[in-house]
């Protein structure tokens, strides 16, 4: 239950370089709390109980779609990399009702399936790119690490650690350059803050004032490596001060929290102000699929789940009286069987017809593959 | 046509593109108030403003990936590297965005894109500054290489470079920016990317060569033409995807090749042309091709190594001599 599990860490500590015009530009102060259920009113945040309902049927629709899809690989239905995102939920479905989606722009890296299905993009065409089919979100070119949407924006699912970062500054610095209102939130894990481009990413995007958010989603291990064996720093939000820029740290087990740290940092990007945001959160699963996960306690684990996002919610949402135990048993049926229809729809869609190896690569039509000619 | 130096003409094709389309933006170290460091982007600050010519930080890995990212949202950016050596610590931003991100999204999304700067040997500057790129980006489907040699090969191909769709490395030369050449003035010029270039016919050897390589290759063809011998050059001007054709047409007439090429030799642009050249005009060959490349080694800094290190005219004559059979 939520109020038994929350606890509040608070430390603040603000150091204020700006000018005049620009006060508190560099703000260094953090706030890590966990909204208990019986101190958190959703309208203070400007959320509709409506909403509230759909967040809560994108984090079950996320869950389930995953748990299936490691079922669909156990089968071999699924190949190559599956990386899960359960327990992380909160943290993709914060970021998505705090976007203006389809006008926004994000980027992440290979743990794509949680946002993806946040933005709504569509079971069908997510298990159906796991299955390497024709109706994938990348026409089965992609696979598990690289869903893509342009009607989203989603610009990937990238799965090179970090290599994604300085591509979502450029996302933004195009925002900017054309004026047209958008931002970009780019994500990427704790294992991804140590490499050379984050660094790179984060003092050009200061450095040019650009509409970005980096978010790193911080769910306690970079594969094997607990972030206290990778990072000299564990509180990676302090990575911002090195960049001038805001840094903050947000629960990533409460989508309360996710949401009101998005929106914030979103909005500071829409004044060209970028910032680092630290989302502390847990993968219950292990890196991918083929991990054997020596490298925490079951105990561990279990305490975290302890902290289940979804299961705070639903308790918030009962607790407010906004819903009843009928009303979201209803939406669990309901997201099953989109899961199950989306696995059907997979199994039913074609492969990828040989000739379309020589389609996507580059835009110009009739470029000439070595080999490709039969004469 | 105008007389104007290598770097004017890149510089011309970049104006005249910038101000016919305002999602091109030039970004790169020293391009705007130091007007560049070989000069190649000097008054363009002062002209399009710093909105839109660009100084970075060294920091190629990020602004290479800014670029890529800034294409794939809508913009057309030229991203200048100081030198293709400093591309290496921007190759995961080339290699696996640049080059593959559309590919993965299934199509979804275009990178137009160019990357340029100055590329191969340039002199006594010891080995981490006189690589030879082509070869390495070449390889990689979903890339464009463009080598060309001469003023007015850059104004067009460039031109036509920055209105692609699809992500394109142009190679320059320090060495060779300083060299004049005519350039047409022909309102909106531009040439085709892919087209090799018959610089000049012949039916005794086929001479192959690219950037400053097209310039061994025309003195070598001139050592010929003293002896009475015809040689044909071609610069193939675009490296990916390769004019093949124009080479196995050439081939097939004079049935012999000789290819110069600065690159290392294991893998080269040579070892390719070679590949092809015996897959499509095997029975017409008189002779086995031979190549003038650097040698298998980095490249060393003192003067009499360094020029023993790179190919010469003198030795692509040998070669030509000998598969002519001459000696």
């Amino acid at each position: 239950m939520a109020s038994k599990t929350s606890k509040t860490k608070k430390t603040t500590k603000t150091q204020v370089n700006g000018t005049d015009d620009e006060p508190d530009l560099i703000r260094t102060e953090f706030e890590y709390r966990s909204f208990q259920s019986e101190h958190v009113d959703h309208r203070e945040l400007e959320l509709k109980d409506d909403q509230l309902l759909d967040m809560y049927r994108n984090m079950m629709l996320q869950r389930r779609f995953e748990e299936r899809a490691a079922q669909m690989y156990g089968k071999q239905k699924i190949a190559g990399f599956l990386h899960l995102y359960i327990g992380q939920e909160a943290v993709s479905t914060g970021a998505a009702n705090a976007l203006n989606v389809g006008h926004d722009s994000v980027i992440t890296a290979y743990r794509d399936h949680g946002i993806a299905l946040a933005l709504g993009m569509t079971s069908n065409e997510c298990m159906a790119e796991l299955f390497g089919k024709i109706d994938g979100c990348s026409r089965g070119k992609g696979g598990s690490m690289h869903f893509f949407s342009a009607d989203k924006r989603l610009f990937g699912g990238h799965g090179i650690v970090g290599g994604h970062i300085p591509v979502g500054i450029g996302i933004a610095f195009a925002h900017k350059y054309k004026e047209d209102g958008g931002v970009c939130l780019c994500f990427f894990g704790d294992g991804a803050i140590n490499q050379g481009s984050f660094h790179e990413a984060a003092n050009l995007a200061s450095l040019y004032r650009l509409p970005v958010v980096f978010v790193v989603e911080n769910n306690q291990y970079a594969m094997g490596t607990a972030v206290h064996r990778a990072s000299a720093e564990t509180d990676l939000f302090k990575q911002a001060s090195g960049y001038s820029m805001p840094g903050a740290l947000a629960d990533g087990m409460d989508v309360f929290d996710c949401y009101r740290a998005f929106t914030e940092h979103i909005a500071l990007a829409r004044e060209n102000q970028p910032s680092l945001l630290e989302v502390r959160t847990y993968r219950y699963r292990g890196h991918s699929m083929s991990d054997p996960g020596k490298y925490r306690t079951k105990e561990e684990l279990e305490e975290r789940k302890d902290n289940d996002p979804i299961i705070r919610l639903k308790a918030y949402l009962l607790d407010k009286e906004l819903t009843t135990n009928e009303a979201l048993d209803d939406i669990d049926d309901d997201v099953k069987k989109e899961v199950l229809e989306s696995v059907e729809f997979a199994e039913n869609s074609e492969f990828p017809p040989l000739e379309s190896i020589y389609e996507d690569v580059y835009v110009q039509e009739d470029y000439p593959y070595l080999g490709q000619s039969k004469n | 046509m105008a007389e104007l130096q290598f770097r004017e003409a890149i510089r011309d094709a970049m104006v005249e593109e910038m101000d016919r389309d305002e999602t091109i933006f030039l970004m790169g170290e020293e391009v705007a108030e130091y007007d560049g460091a070989y000069k190649v982007s000097e008054g363009m600050l002062d002209r399009f403003g710093p909105k839109r010519v660009i100084d970075t930080p060294i920091s190629e890995n990020g602004f290479a990936g800014l670029g890529i990212g800034a294409a794939l949202n809508g913009l057309r950016p030229i991203i200048e590297f100081m030198t293709f050596n400093f591309s290496f610590v921007a190759i995961d931003q080339i290699i696996n965005n640049a080059a593959k991100i559309r590919y993965m999204s299934g199509g979804q999304f275009k990178i137009p894109i160019v990357f340029r700067g100055p590329n191969g040997a340039a002199g006594q500057l010891a080995a981490t500054h006189n690589t030879s790129t082509e070869s390495i980006y070449a390889t990689l489907p979903g890339l464009k290489v463009i080598a060309p040699s001469n003023p007015d090969d850059a104004k067009g191909l460039l031109k036509t470079a920055i209105r692609d769709d699809d992500p394109v490395l142009f190679l320059e030369s320090e060495v060779m920016y300083g060299m004049k050449g005519e350039v047409s003035e022909e309102k909106d010029y531009t040439l085709p990317i892919g087209k090799a270039r018959i610089a000049r016919e012949g039916d005794a050897v086929t001479i192959i060569g690219h950037s400053k390589s097209y310039w061994l290759a025309l003195k070598t063809a001139d050592m010929l033409k003293e002896e009475g011998y015809d040689a044909e050059v071609i610069d193939p001007r675009t490296i990916r995807p390769l004019d093949i054709n124009t080479i196995v047409e050439s081939v097939k007439k004079t049935n012999r090749c000789v290819i110069i090429d600065e690159s290392n030799p294991f893998a080269s642009i040579s070892s390719e042309i070679t590949y092809q050249i015996q897959e499509r005009a095997f029975d017409h060959l008189d002779a086995p091709i031979l190549r003038i490349t650097a040698k298998d080694t980095p490249a060393p800094y003192a003067k009499n190594l360094i020029d023993y290190y790179m190919p010469s005219a003198e030795d692509a004559h040998k070669a030509c001599r000998k598969v002519m059979y001459l000696d």
